[in-house]
Parts: C-alpha cells; structure tokens; sequence
C-alpha cells in the first residue's frame, strides 16, 4: 500500500519507462539515415544510373557498337548507331540514347554487354526537372553521373 | 435481413476505396450495408491493371523476366522463380544444384519478407501500430541481403532462366546465418505483442471464417487454406527446386479465421527460419548457370509450373509457337483467386471486419490486376 503510494509519488513508473527508451538509444539501434547530408551506402551490385565505360588506360571507349544492349532490353529504350571506322577496321558507336524514364533497372543490358562498356552504377539520384533531360546522351553516358554533393 | 420495423431503411452502398489505406493498394469494395452490417460486397478491380500477360506476348522469354517481379511485388522473387523454373520446363533444362540451393535461401527470405509486410500493415489496419516497426526493421535487414546479392531491393529480377545471373558475394553465407539468428526471437516478440492481446483476439477471433470445403471450392490456396485445416502445401505436394531435401513442418490450424491465418503464417516464417539454415550449411559447388543458349527458343508446346509463393499458389502456364517469343503466358495470381472468397468471408460481419478480412487474405493488387 505505502510502496505503491511512494511508487507513485516519486514516480517510479515512469523512470522505468525512461530508463527503456534510453537503452535504446544505443548507435546500432538508430536506423534514421540523415539523407542527403549523409549518402546511404548502396550495395555494390546496385543498379542504378547507367554509364557507358571508358578503358582506364588508354581513355577510348569500350563500347564496340555490337548493339546487343539495345536487342536486350525490354523496353527498346537504347538507341545507338555504329560506324565502321576505316583505319582500325573496327565498329565504333556514334551516337548512344538512353531513356532513363523509361527504365526499369533490370539489368539485362549489362549483362548482354560483351565488353563491359555499359554498366549500371551506384547513383540513385535520377531526378531532372525536363523530360528531355531524362534521355542520356553518349557524352553523358560517358561522362557518368554526377551526384550532387549537399552539405549540411 | 430482418425486416424494417418502423422505417422504411433502405439498403446503403459505400465504397470503399480505392483510396482507402487498407484496402492495400487500390481495390475497391463497394458494400451494401444495413446499418453497420454487410449485406453483401463486390470487389471492383483493374485499376493498377498494366496488361502483363499481353506484354509477354510482344517480348523474348529473357525479356519479359522483370515484369513478373512488378505482379507481387512484396514476394518478387517468388514471382521470378515460377516463371523461370516455368521456361526451363519448356526448354526441358534443369538449373544447377548451386543454383536450386541458392533459389530456395532467397525464395524463402522473400517469404520471410512478405510475411513481416503482412504482419506490420494487418496490425496497422486492426489497430495495432507499434508491429509495424519492428516487423520494417527485420524486413530491412532481409532487403539489404537481396540488394548486396542482386542489386535491387524489392523487384530483384535475381534469376534468369537456366540458373542465377549472379554469383553469390562475399560474406552472403554468413549474413544469412545471422539474420536466422537475429531473426527467430523476433518472431516471439512480435507473437508476444500481438497472440495473447485481447484487442487483437477480439478482433480477430472468429472473423472471416472460411472452411475447408469453402475454401476448395473458391480455389483458395496459401495459408489461408492451411489455416482451414487442409494441409496442403506445394513445396511439398510437388517439390520443386529441390525443397524435397529440406525437412520442414507444413503449419495449420483448424478453424479457419483471421486468428488461425495470423498463426499459420507466424508459423510459417519459423519453418522459412529452418529451410534457410539446411539449405546454407549446404550450397553445393558447381556452377550456377545451365547451359542455354544465348537466344531462348523453346520448342513448340505448353508448360504450367505452380509454385508455393508466400501467398498461396502461384502458376505459370506459357504456351510456345516455336518463336522466341511467347504465344501465351497466363498468370494464375494467387491473391485474385484468393480474393473472392472475400464476399463469402464478410457476409454478415461488420464494417471493420471487412478490413482485418482484407488483411488476413493478404492481397497484393498488382498481382490480382497484373
């Protein structure tokens, strides 16, 4: 009888409730990402914006304009046109569309890709304020994403 | 219905939805009602209706395998899966055993996942809110196993007709071991929040019964049959992708109302718990890709594959002209065949058992409009 008034008086209750919500206040409990201040870290295999490759080496383009990429999408959003250059005998793309509104990220381009050119990347952020600036040019392609880095 | 005793009342419709929160999407039920109580319901559907079986006509079998994630979407890979082991029956190829382990662990997570998703919207709908984090915060951990394995988080696209796409990453073996170590505890506490909790079993209890003859003769499958008492369960009545090496328990309950559902699929994310543990301690080696040919070109025929998705059985029958594209692909979704027992369910009942019933039958509208 005396302990619960005391109980009540002092507030016991209520500590005990604090005391759980603090508990869990611990680092690893927290799962709020403050985005965009703090990027969220995508899995390496993310799918996201596209990019055509460069070599690392000598800077040309891996792209060898077989056009596979374009057979293998589902939506028939690649366009692309290839031209035979005359001196190394070899196809090379000349101009590259890709849709990104019109994308569902299934990867299947990348995968039919024989030379790795075309690689869908870690960026996420897709967003523009045109429609038109939703298709992706060769040199934008090439070029990469380009996030935009906020601070806070 | 009793007869009006001194008003002249009127039957009344409402609609429900399709904007309404807990119809889960965009169903729309329109209700004759007497007061608070059901006359009778029907469903009104199509409206996220995107033609997903005419779009398979007009694409290559490889083609079309990103659609099938976007019909249940909560369960995508379970979507993937049928429809690949679906064209493989065509092509007569059989994925490797690698890849077979590797389809059960993420079938089964995705089941797993689906579930937690169930849980977390049915709680929300009844009344229940806290569940919903708890059962978002273990689904997230499943999710980020599925994006470090294929990319994405909900529609995966994670295999390919003949085997995986993917090898699997580095450490996966691991993370999966510790998600069924993270995750069978908080099974007991989401069972501690929500079993023995009298609003919960007032409101649940006796709702929405469906029996077993009921439920047969609407083609009800998935848990909901198995809370009727049937113990039917594909994954063992006609194993696919290796599920007759796992040792499991099919969970079911007698009588057949949203409590006993609730169980059986609470059960259920225990025994997904136990497929899991044998099929990771035991991926075989070995490739994970049967050999197909670059350009799919089934031979002429028909093939129908059904397989045990989180929500019941999800069939796909795909006819061949020789072509590579599909002549006809039908879907045989199990939240549409499931959800027309919704009006048998609710007759009778009150308004707000209407919801707990729409939840307890755990619908995924892109996949009852496909």
């Amino acid at each position: 009888m005396i302990w619960s008034f005391l109980k009540k008086v002092f507030l016991v209750d209520l500590f005990e409730g604090l005391w759980v919500t603090f508990r869990n206040q611990k680092t690893k409990y927290i799962y709020t990402e403050q985005y965009p201040a703090e990027r969220p870290k995508v899995a390496e295999r993310y799918r996201g914006a596209p990019r055509l490759n460069l070599n690392p080496e000598t800077g040309e383009p891996l792209c060898i304009g077989c056009n596979l990429c374009a057979l293998a999408c589902p939506e028939n959003l690649i366009v692309m046109t290839s031209e035979r250059n005359e001196k190394t005998k070899r196809k090379e793309m000349k101009t590259f569309l890709f849709d990104t509104s019109r994308c569902m990220f299934c990867g299947l381009c990348e995968d039919a890709c024989p030379s790795d050119a075309l690689e869908l990347t870690q960026d996420f952020e897709l967003a523009t304020y045109t429609r038109e600036g939703q298709v992706w040019t060769k040199q934008m392609m090439e070029e990469g994403p380009k996030p935009t880095r906020y601070t806070c | 219905m009793p007869d009006a005793t001194f008003l002249d009342s009127t039957e009344l419709v409402l609609n429900m939805g399709p904007q309404h929160p807990s119809t889960h999407g965009v169903l729309r039920v329109i209700l004759k009602l007497d007061g608070e109580k059901v006359l009778g319901t029907d469903c009104v559907i199509g409206y996220l209706h995107r033609g997903v079986e005419k779009i398979a006509e007009n694409r290559t079998y490889a083609q079309f395998s990103p659609y099938v994630d976007r019909m249940d979407y909560v369960a995508a890979i379970s979507n993937g899966l049928g429809y690949c082991l679906a064209v493989e029956k065509l092509l007569n190829v059989e994925a490797p055993p690698r890849a077979q382990a590797v389809r059960v662990i993420l079938t089964e997570l995705n089941r797993i996942a689906s579930h937690l998703l169930w849980l977390g919207t049915h709680a929300l709908d009844i009344g229940a809110l806290t569940p919903v984090f708890y059962c978002f915060r273990e689904r997230e951990e499943a999710l980020k196993i599925f994006e470090k394995y294929c990319g994405a988080r909900l529609t995966t696209h994670a295999f390919r007709i003949g085997g995986l796409q993917y090898e699997l990453y580095e450490g996966f073996e691991q993370e999966v071991k510790a998600f069924c170590d993270m995750f069978l505890p908080k099974v007991d506490e989401y069972e501690e929040l929500l079993t023995h909790n009298r609003i919960w079993l007032s409101r649940l209890k006796d709702v929405g019964i469906l029996t077993a003859e009921e439920c047969k003769e609407y083609g009800v499958t998935g848990p909901v049959l198995r809370a009727a008492g049937v113990k039917w369960d594909l994954r063992k009545a006609q194993p696919y992708s290796g599920y007759e090496k796992y040792d499991f328990l099919i969970p079911t309950r007698q009588n057949g109302d949203t409590y006993d559902r609730y169980m059986v699929r609470m059960e259920e994310m225990r025994q997904s718990v136990r497929i899991i543990r044998q099929a990771v301690g035991a991926i075989p080696e070995g490739p994970v890709m049967a050999k197909v040919s670059k350009v799919i070109k089934p031979p002429v025929g028909e093939a129908y594959v059904s397989i045990e998705a989180p929500k019941g059985e999800l069939g796909y029958y795909i006819v061949s002209d020789g072509s590579t594209q599909p002549y006809r692909v039908r879907v045989r979704p199990p939240s549409f065949v499931n959800l027309q027992a919704l009006d048998r369910m609710v007759r009778g009942a009150l308004i707000a058992d209407v919801v707990a019933v729409i939840g307890t039958l755990d619908i995924v509208l892109g996949e009852v409009d496909r």
